[in-house]
This record gives structure tokens, sequence and C-alpha cells, in this order.
């Protein structure tokens, strides 16, 4: 087994203030000028059983107590601030009407609200850590979306998740029959403190397009785990686009039923003052000649803001033909913020078509902001038209013109805090 | 008819101790547009320090000196005001601005500095002709703003932008240099087509007297030393080819390293 952790950043918060390029144990050389930094690690046999990094496989159970309380030194819990998760841990009762949720969905998908024994749920996800498992366990009604075997709905299901305040917990399975083609938006906005579930099941040679737009209020807190499956030759992409809340702790995962599958993975995510924003990605390379794209990009502004992101890779003994790449990019814009960004790439068979990595983490470039002003165009206009650019690599690839605009409205009033 | 006039400029750039070190040295210069100068210097006699002072780039600092254009203080603008005010400086390392298109760019840049947006029909031939004087492919306009651009293509790029913004006055900073022959005739003839309009006067900051075969300048001036320490016509530029810096670097103190 060869791992070859990057780490961008430390524990110890040395690389807090930021700017700071990535350090490697793989041979690339750290870089201090927020230059990307990519590696290739080498390639050998080998038995997989833990994380890439060595780690050891957290527990995986519906039962909550059969996860420990973490203490906050624990490899998965170390970046997050366990005191700002108002009691997750401890699996809280839910408000009333803690969360409004409505979704809309077009012929011929259909929307099930089921109890938590149906026997659709947990054939993807088992929850793998607490606040997981008691978002299985207390989510009273969850929602199934079952998009038909063959089915193309041109219009998007949207799945409206609006908190009134509040304890609230959710869980949703979305199935995607064999070739069938979907588009699914889920939508989250108001105050909350939400512990949720997403299970997502791509069907044989189906396509499944997830938009997560975590569009909270200021002061909400969001721990989710999204778990997809890619059938044999299915297609899943997802974007993942977090703005608002306090704290938000997503986990989207990927396995693949069969080979020929394909993920592309884009996350894009606005940090600002005192938020926490942490995105921990693993992509399980089970079968052969299955493909796996991740891009997240995120902008970071103003004292406290805190990005994390985490990109685990695995490729099995018989994921041969495994074509996989992951990158990371930050732009610091302001002091005070800090980014810490660990791809991980854990390979167990010499026969794959690509795996490679990236990260890195930059302020943001005097010289293009001069460049363009030089040009006449005026600091702030000079600015957006930076960060837009940073972004336009993920924001151009959704293909909702109305989320298109309200995401770059919504970076663009982020940005207006500053200029 | 405009006119830069810059007056005893001294200019620090910004090191570690807290004085700066002074790399101008009292720059007289005036160029009216029309006109077309060149400044030629050994490296590190102050040339690219000049061209980014009137830019106003922040690492630099006027200690001393003024910069007018038409009479208003540049040194008071900022630098999207300078550029508005109809100063451009083509840059000898143009900036990668990923994810920006170039015609995206391009009509940023030309909506600041006619102070509205160009009208769409007219706007996309005068970029089409202004490409096909560079010898540009359309496709050139998609591509993000610098990014993975050949060092003739970034020279070319900064031209079509003097081109388009019609500057009173520009300095193109060791535009030459990096370029092979075909690149280096492509670029000049951009700079001669602006020159020829007679509306921009034209400050070309050199190393090589390569370019002055294409590009014919009335003035030549000899920088060495943080000073302009000769100033002539064209047959400065002949001297200089055959007899180098060598006279003009011994009577002067070296001002630094990189300018």
């Amino acid at each position: 087994m060869v791992t070859a952790p990057v780490h961008n950043g430390s524990p110890d918060g040395s690389s807090a203030g930021t700017g700071v390029g990535s350090t490697a144990t793989v041979p690339v050389p750290g870089s201090s000028t927020g230059l990307p930094v990519g590696s290739r690690p080498g390639v050998a046999a080998g038995r997989s059983d833990g994380r890439p990094d060595g780690r050891p496989r957290p527990v995986h159970s519906r039962d909550p107590q059969a996860h420990p309380v973490p203490t906050g030194r624990e490899e998965e819990w170390r970046f997050t601030p366990l005191r700002r998760l108002r009691g997750l841990l401890a699996g809280p009762d839910a408000a009333d009407a803690a969360l409004e949720v409505t979704v809309q969905a077009p012929p011929p998908v259909t929307v099930e609200h089921v109890g938590i024994d149906d026997g659709r749920i947990g054939r993807v996800l088992t929850p793998a850590d607490r606040v997981s498992a008691f978002a299985m366990t207390r989510t009273e009604r969850a929602v199934v979306i079952t998009v038909p075997a063959e089915a193309a709905p041109e219009e998007p299901v949207v799945v409206r998740l609006h908190g009134g305040g509040g304890v609230a917990y959710g869980h949703l399975v979305v199935e995607v029959g064999a070739f069938a083609s979907a588009t699914v938006v889920l939508d989250h906005t108001g105050q909350a403190t939400f512990a949720g579930n997403v299970e997502l099941s791509v069907g044989d040679s189906a396509s499944l397009t997830l938009v997560s737009l975590q569009d909270w209020d200021a002061g909400a807190v969001h721990v989710a785990a999204h778990a997809a499956t890619v059938g044999r030759d299915a297609r899943f992409r997802s974007f993942t686009v977090t703005l608002g809340g306090d704290l938000v702790r997503l986990s989207p995962t990927v396995t693949y039923a069969g080979p020929g599958g394909d993920a592309e993975l884009y996350g894009l995510f606005f940090t600002g003052a005192g938020q926490h924003q942490e995105h921990r990605l693993l992509v399980d390379h089970g079968p052969r000649s299955c493909r796996s794209r991740v891009a997240y990009k995120g902008a970071l502004q103003g004292d406290g803001a805190h990005a994390v992101w985490i990109g685990d890779v695995v490729i099995g003994t018989d994921a041969v033909g495994t074509d996989t790449y992951e990158l990371n990019r930050n732009l610091v814009l302001t002091d005070g913020a800090r980014a810490d960004s660990v791809p991980n790439l854990e390979i167990s068979t010499g026969e794959v078509v690509g795996a490679g990595h990236a990260s890195a983490t930059g302020r943001f470039d005097d010289e293009a902001l001069f460049y363009l002003m030089a040009r006449g165009i005026p600091a702030d206009e000079a600015r957006r038209l930076v960060v837009r650019g940073f972004f336009a690599e993920i924001v151009d690839r959704i293909e909702i013109d109305s989320l298109r605009e309200r995401i770059t409205a919504a970076v663009e009033a982020e940005l207006g805090g500053v200029v | 008819m405009s006119t830069l006039e810059i007056r005893n400029l001294h200019v620090s750039v910004e090191t570690d101790s807290a004085e700066g070190r002074e790399i101008l040295r009292g720059v007289d210069l005036t160029i009216r547009r029309g006109e077309t100068h060149a400044i030629m210097g050994p490296n590190g006699s102050g040339k690219s320090t000049l061209a980014y002072s009137i830019a106003g780039h922040p690492k630099y600092t006027i200690t001393e000196g003024t910069v007018t254009l038409d009479g208003v203080d540049v040194l008071a603008m900022s630098v999207d005001e300078r550029a508005r005010a109809g100063v451009f400086l083509a840059m000898q390392y143009p900036v990668e601005v990923p994810g920006v298109s170039v015609s995206n760019f391009l009509r940023s840049s030309v909506t600041a500095v006619r102070g509205e947006a160009p009208k769409l029909r007219t706007w996309v031939k005068e970029v089409r002709d202004s490409m096909a004087t560079l010898e540009m492919d359309p496709a050139f306009a998609e591509r993000s703003v610098n990014e993975g651009f050949s060092g003739g293509e970034k020279k070319r790029h900064e031209i079509l932008q003097m081109a388009l913004l019609k500057p009173k006055i520009a300095i193109l900073d060791e535009t030459d240099s990096g370029l092979d022959v075909d690149a280096l005739r492509i670029v000049s003839g951009g700079i001669e087509s602006v020159r020829a309009a007679g509306q921009t006067g034209i400050l070309l900051i050199t190393h090589y007297t390569r370019i002055l075969r294409y590009v014919k300048p009335e003035f030549v001036h000899v920088m060495a030393g943080g000073r302009i320490v000769d100033s002539g016509g064209p047959e400065l530029a002949a001297v200089l080819e055959d007899a180098g810096y060598d006279r003009y670097v011994k009577v002067t103190e070296p001002a630094g390293t990189v300018a």
C-alpha cells in the first residue's frame, strides 16, 4: 500500500493566516507562492485496510452509541470546532417544525414520505459517525425520491429545506433507475441546527446530477453525510455549494457498484468571517475501469474564516483501469482566514490509467489586481472579475441558469463586504 | 496636444530596510502625443522602474519629482484612474487571470476607459480588425487572459489592448524581449499602426536595438544609474548598437540589481 498524504495546514495552527502552500510527503516541493502543487504518487500492490493515511476505517453503524463521542483529537474531527456543533453529538431532541421540507418533482418522478424502517433506507449509507447515526435514528419521516428506469424528466427535482430555527434531522433517499437521467437540487436556507443523511443510488447506465446548495442564514449548523453509489456505466455529478451558516460539515462519499462508473464531484465555498466550512470527501474505487474527478474551489475572507477540505481517494486491488484526479484550490482574500487542505490517495493496484491530486492555497494575486487596474478597471470590479474567474470552472458547469446566477450573485454579495 | 511631463523623478523600491533603495535619481522626460521615444539602457538602469512608477505600481515609492499629463498630476491618481486618463503600460510579463476570457477582459477595460460600453456590433468588428492586424486567431478571444499564452501571444495581446484603448501615452516595457523574428515583425506592425494614427505618444523601453529596425523612434534616450544620461535622434541607437552601453556604465555608479 502506498499512501501519499499532502497536508496543507497543520493541527497546531501553524498555517493560520494562510497564503501558505503545501508541504507534501510525495516528492513535490512545498510552494510558498500559492502555485499549484501536484503529485503523482508511486504505485505498489498491497492490502488496503485503512484510510489513505493509514488511520483505521471508522465504525459503520446505525446505532449512535456504537460511535464513540469524539474528543476532537481524532483525525476525523480534529479540524471541527466541536463546541459549535450545538450538541449534535449528543443527539438532542428535534424542535417542532424546525425544518420545512418541500419537494417539487416533475413526472414521472415519485416522492414518498416513509418511516426510517423502510427497506430503502440504509442501502447505500451506513452512518460513519455519531451525528449521521442520530440523523438516521431520529428522523421521523424520510423522503424517498424515485426516478423510474429510463425516465428523463427535463425539469430538475427541487428539494427545499428551510429552517425555522432549532434542531432538525433529515434523511433523503434518491433512487435513479437504470438508463434514467435526472437532476436533483437540495436547497438549504434559513436557520437550523441540522443533521442530515442523503443516500443516492444511480442505476446502471443512469445519470444523476446533484446540486446541494448550503445557503443558510448566518448562525446555522449543518452536518451531513452524502453517500452515492454509482452503477455500471452510470454517471454521477455533484455540485456542493456552501455559502452560509456558522458551521457546515459535509461528508460526501462515492462508491461504485460496477465497472465503467463515472463520478465528478465539484465544490464551491465562500467562507466568511467566523465561518467554519468543512468538506470531507471519499471516493472509493472498488470495481475496475471507473473514473472520478474532484474539484473544489474556495474563497476565504475575514477574521476566523476557516475552510477544511479533505479529499480521500482509495483505489482497491481490483480497481484496475481506474482514472482519478482530485484538486482543491483556495483563494485567501484577507488576513485572519485559514484553509486546511488534505488530499490523500491510496493505491492498491499498479494498473491504473491515472491517479493524481493537487492542492494549493494562495493569497489574492495583487499583480492580477494591478494588471486589471492598469487597464482602467476599478479595484472593486477587478476583484470581482478575479474571483468570478477563479470560480468559473465550477460555476460554468452548472446547467441551471437560475442557480448559476444565484451563486454568482451570492459570491459577489460576499465580496461586497471588503471592497 | 497631450503631453506627459516627467520632472526630476526620484523613485525607491520597497526593501527590507525602512528606507528602501533609490532606483530613479532624477529623471526628466517630455513625451508628446504622436511622438515616439525609445529609452535604452543596460539591465538595472531603472527603465522598468520608470515604466511601473508612471503606471502606479504599489511596489514603488515616489520620493521626489512630478509626473503630469496635460498639467494634471498623474502621481495623485490611483492605478485605474491613470489608465482612464490615457496612460497605458504594456507589460514585460503580463499576468495570468484564470477564468476571465480575453473578450470579457477587453470589453471591461474598454468600457472603463471610454466611460461607456461599446456598441456590440461595432465592437465585434473593432476587435476582429485589431486582432487581424496582429495576426491573432479569433478563438484567442475565448481563452483566459494570458493563461497558457506563449511569449509572442502575450505581447500581441498587450499591443491589442493598446490598439483598442487608444491611450494618449503608451509605455511599452521590453515588448520586444523574448520574441522571435516573426513575432517581432507582427508586434512591431501593431505598434506601427497605432503610431500611424498619430493619437498616441509612445515610450518604447528596450534593451536591444533590434526592435528599432521596425519601429523608428524620433528620440532615443540612454538610461544608466537611474538617470537619463544621453539623448539624441535615431543615430544614437546606431551608435549603441556598435558600442554598447560600456561608456555610460563606466561613468555612473550602478543603481542596483533589477529594475
